[in-house]
């Protein structure tokens, strides 16, 4: 059996689980409670997830894990492989299925569902990162595997995968970048059956954020590093065990350090934002966080920071093009079947050649964001392709929430139709920095 | 199978050597030809016989428009294919990168060439073989509506007798042949519209005047006069039944071809402004830094990045329509997308590229007011961007034109 087929089976397996899920329960809604919950937090910083689990390792590495790199293909091609192709459909099904009749309550309630979460977890989603020699289900490294099921699961919705997507951003960091210690200790915790709650994050809050430029400063204090900060925009920040926190080492430049949510001195606060609400988002404080010097990612490589953002882009475009797809697939009925003036308003051309150009943009959208995936997959720079698509994914993509509300009028405003939840989704989908990677 | 939206290594030749024709025999004669319009670029026959030995020699065919045509087969291992229309967008590319105009009249690269290599049969081919073919369609009051053409032919014993009036015909003096359009019987509508291939030599054929244009001036634009014009009947191209149920679409597959053709050619117009404005902002203190958010650049720069975006789009749209040809997928949205997106942004890059540049963007000591005169054209011809919204949608909403208008 070669390493494909084996990865394939595992990721089966989780499918298996999951159809047979499926026919038990209907999308469970967030209780008042949990809302109140949210709510009452708003006001100030809590002490981050002081029940997180403590990591340790289990086995102990001597090198760390990799997974080999997606081989190159023969030419230009649009089409996935057959894994992928399985994954995408599998995924697209669940999303259309779960995430779309969830999307409207986990929105209001700023909350994903957690059966939701641990279904998307047994999809093998938190392990798409990780090595097959620690437990990952997939054989091979593809950014562009991720980039696909990142759209499959956002064209359910895009909050819901923010939040089912966001362990698989520490989990991916710590597979793509750990050392052989940091990989046993944090790595297993995500194969398992109870999948941490766990962010990247890079955002801070204030006007034109530049991740390049940070405000959290990180310094050595013997063997130890002390992080100070504040990062905006972290999903599932109140829930995370786990953290990898971007900060400016010393005036050195931007690192990556992985911080176990009940370090001392680690806060968090509820920041509902405009969309993508069911990630509940939140602020974290660092105040004098203290992490051992082996919190610190590829010794603080700027090469492998820079990277994390480039794909941490490309995995925000892979979300923009789900939900446009979305959008798309939702109005095509819409404008056939809503009549004025005695015919369908397709029948006018100021909505149809609307739709023509949220198609053309669509599809542009997809090639540019798969282009930058696949390019890191052969290992070749990718720096401008994921610049250019994440401009493009974000002029586009809120172009086609504004348009798509338009194009429904009155019933694009109301929540009685998920019009106006992309219009804010896709907003938030282009100007967010972190929380995922592909 | 796995994605990958690279130029395949095996066409890295073929562009290289596309290149090197535009920086050493195009952009050198680009200003001219644009000055004297309607002078026949003789340098361009010496080209034309090296592209017909390229072609031969299997190194990718198609320069110009005679290299796109359906796949009739998916690729030989039964896996993915890259052929002779992922080849011809690739050259074109770089040879509009050189001068669109100059490549749009380039010896037996024309439409026409692209309509025979799709509709004629094996004889016509071989009749036809190794001549330049210019194509007529428009009339003057027939543009994008062109099932409304008035040009009838007239069966006349061994010949179809063509009467009518044709405008906009590219290359139209220069080619040797005109594959015309004209109507078996203007009762039936489009059905009865076929096409003829017609000598340019036919007496009946008469050159009634070549236009003055804003861009692509290097390319003669002429305008016949169809006077009785007798034209053997195996001339027809297709099949000379009128069939009301897939008569037209046949004469329309042809675009499916060629449109990512004229995408593609936007594409070298829209590449060759942004990288002058590239290397002129460079000089002027601003480079992109790709890492950086727009917003904390100059404004030139994040103008610069959204033009790139677009661009990057455009390409890639056109690269896969391309590849769904190559591999015998039905394209015909695609190969609207690609028109649509390339034409219209590389309009949109040429403008802005020339805002950004200021008075070396104006002026005509460099090329770049050239291109934005040149790019107009490719968002109007081969379908304009408004045809191409109306196919894209007709198919997305499942409407017909009656439905949509």
């Amino acid at each position: 059996m070669t390493l494909a087929q084996q990865g394939t089976q595992v990721a089966l397996r989780g499918l298996n689980r999951l159809a047979q899920l499926d026919l038990i329960d209907k999308t469970g809604l967030r209780g008042l409670t949990e809302r109140l919950v949210y709510h009452s937090t708003r006001g100030g910083f809590r002490a981050a997830n002081a029940a997180g689990r403590s990591f340790a390792a289990v086995q102990k590495l001597g090198k760390p894990a990799r997974q080999p790199r997606a081989k190159r293909s023969g030419g230009f091609d649009v089409t996935p492989d057959e894994e992928q192709l399985m994954m995408q459909e599998a995924v697209g099904d669940f999303a259309q299925e779960r995430l779309r009749t969830a999307a409207q309550d986990a929105d209001a309630a700023c909350a994903a569902p957690p059966e939701l979460l641990a279904q998307s977890a047994e999809l093998g989603i938190a392990t798409l990162g990780v090595p097959e020699e620690l437990g990952g289900a997939f054989s091979e490294r593809s950014a562009v595997t991720s980039a696909l099921i990142t759209e499959a699961l956002a064209g359910g919705d895009m909050g819901i995968a923010f939040a089912a997507l966001a362990p698989a951003g520490v989990s991916t960091a710590i597979g793509l970048w750990g050392d052989a210690e940091q990989q046993s200790a944090y790595l297993p915790a995500f194969t398992g059956e109870d999948v941490p709650a766990a962010a990247l994050a890079v955002h801070e809050p204030g006007a034109l954020f530049d991740p390049f430029e940070l405000s959290t400063k990180a310094r050595r204090d013997g063997d130890d590093i002390v992080i100070d900060g504040l990062k905006a925009l972290v999903p599932r920040a109140a829930d995370a065990e786990l953290f990898v926190v971007a900060a400016d080492l010393e005036g050195t430049g931007p690192v990556l350090l992985i911080v176990e949510a009940k370090s001392e001195g680690l806060l968090t606060k509820a920041e509902p934002i405009v969309g993508v609400r069911a990630a509940a988002t939140g602020e974290l404080k660092l105040e004098g966080v203290r992490v051992p010097g082996s919190a610190l990612l590829a010794e603080g490589s700027p090469d492998v920071y820079a990277e994390c953002i480039r794909l941490s882009r490309i995995a925000w475009c892979a979300m923009a093009v789900g939900t446009a797809q979305g959008a798309l697939d939702f109005l095509i009925p819409y404008v056939n079947e809503r009549k004025a003036f005695g015919e369908p308003i397709s029948h006018r051309q100021a909505v149809a050649f609307n739709m023509s150009n949220i198609a053309i943009e669509v599809e542009g959208m997809r090639l540019t964001t798969y282009r930058a995936a696949s390019l890191a997959d052969q290992g070749k720079d990718f720096t401008r392709e994921s610049a250019i698509a994440r401009r493009l994914c974000a002029d586009k993509g809120f172009r086609i929430g504004s348009d798509a509300v338009q194009l429904l009028g009155g019933h694009g405003y109301v929540k009685e139709y998920p019009v106006e939840r992309w219009y804010r989704d896709l907003r938030a989908a282009g100007v967010i920095e972190g929380g995922l990677l592909v | 199978m796995a994605i990958d939206l690279e130029i395949p290594k095996k066409f890295q030749p073929l562009v290289e050597q596309a290149h090197t024709v535009a920086v050493e025999v195009l952009r050198p004669i680009s200003r001219k030809y644009d000055l004297a319009e309607h002078e026949y670029p003789k340098e361009l026959d010496m080209l034309a016989a090296l592209i017909d030995g390229m072609g031969e020699g299997g190194a990718g065919s198609g320069a110009g428009a005679a290299g796109a045509s359906q796949a009739k087969s998916p690729g030989d291992d039964g896996g993915n294919r890259n052929g002779s229309n992922m080849a011809s967008i690739l050259s074109i590319t770089e040879m509009c990168w050189g001068d669109v105009g100059l490549l749009l009249t380039l010896p037996r690269q024309g439409l026409g060439n692209s309509a025979i290599a799709a509709v004629a049969d094996d004889d016509q081919k071989k009749r036809f073989a190794g001549k330049w073919a210019a194509m007529a369609i428009t009339e003057p009051e027939a543009g994008s509506d062109s099932a409304a053409i008035r040009t009838t032919a007239v069966l006349d014993g061994d010949e179809y007798v063509l009467n009518g009036e044709k405008i906009y015909v590219t290359s139209g003096e220069r080619a040797e042949l005109v594959v015309v359009w004209a109507s078996l019987d203007r009762e039936v509508g489009r059905a009865a519209i076929k096409s003829f291939v017609v000598e340019r030599s036919n007496p009946g054929l008469k050159l009634d005047r070549l236009e003055h244009k804003l861009g692509i001036r290097a390319s003669d634009t002429a305008a016949f006069i169809l006077d009785d014009c007798r034209v053997p009947k195996e001339d027809l191209l297709g099949s000379p039944e009128i069939d009301t149920k897939k008569g037209f679409a046949g004469v329309m597959r042809t675009f499916d071809n060629t449109r990512p053709l004229v995408a593609a050619m936007a594409l070298g117009v829209g590449r060759a402004c942004l990288e002058y404005t590239r290397d002129a902002l460079a000089e002027a203190g601003i480079e992109v830094d790709y890492d950086r958010p727009s917003n904390v650049q100059s404004a030139a720069a994040a103008e610069l990045i959204e033009l790139e975006s677009d661009f990057e789009a455009a390409r890639l749209l056109t690269m896969e329509a391309a590849w769904m040809a190559d591999n015998s997928k039905p394209n015909s949205l695609h190969a609207s997308y690609a028109k649509a997106k390339a034409g219209r942004t590389s309009v949109d890059i040429a403008l802005r590229c020339i805002a950004l540049c200021g008075a070396a963007g104006l002026g005509e000591d460099e090329l770049l007011e050239k291109w934005a005169r040149d790019a107009k054209i490719l968002d109007i011809f081969e379908g304009t961007q408004q045809i191409q919204l109306l196919i894209i949608a007709r198919q997305l909403l499942g409407l017909t034109s009656a439905e949509l208008k």
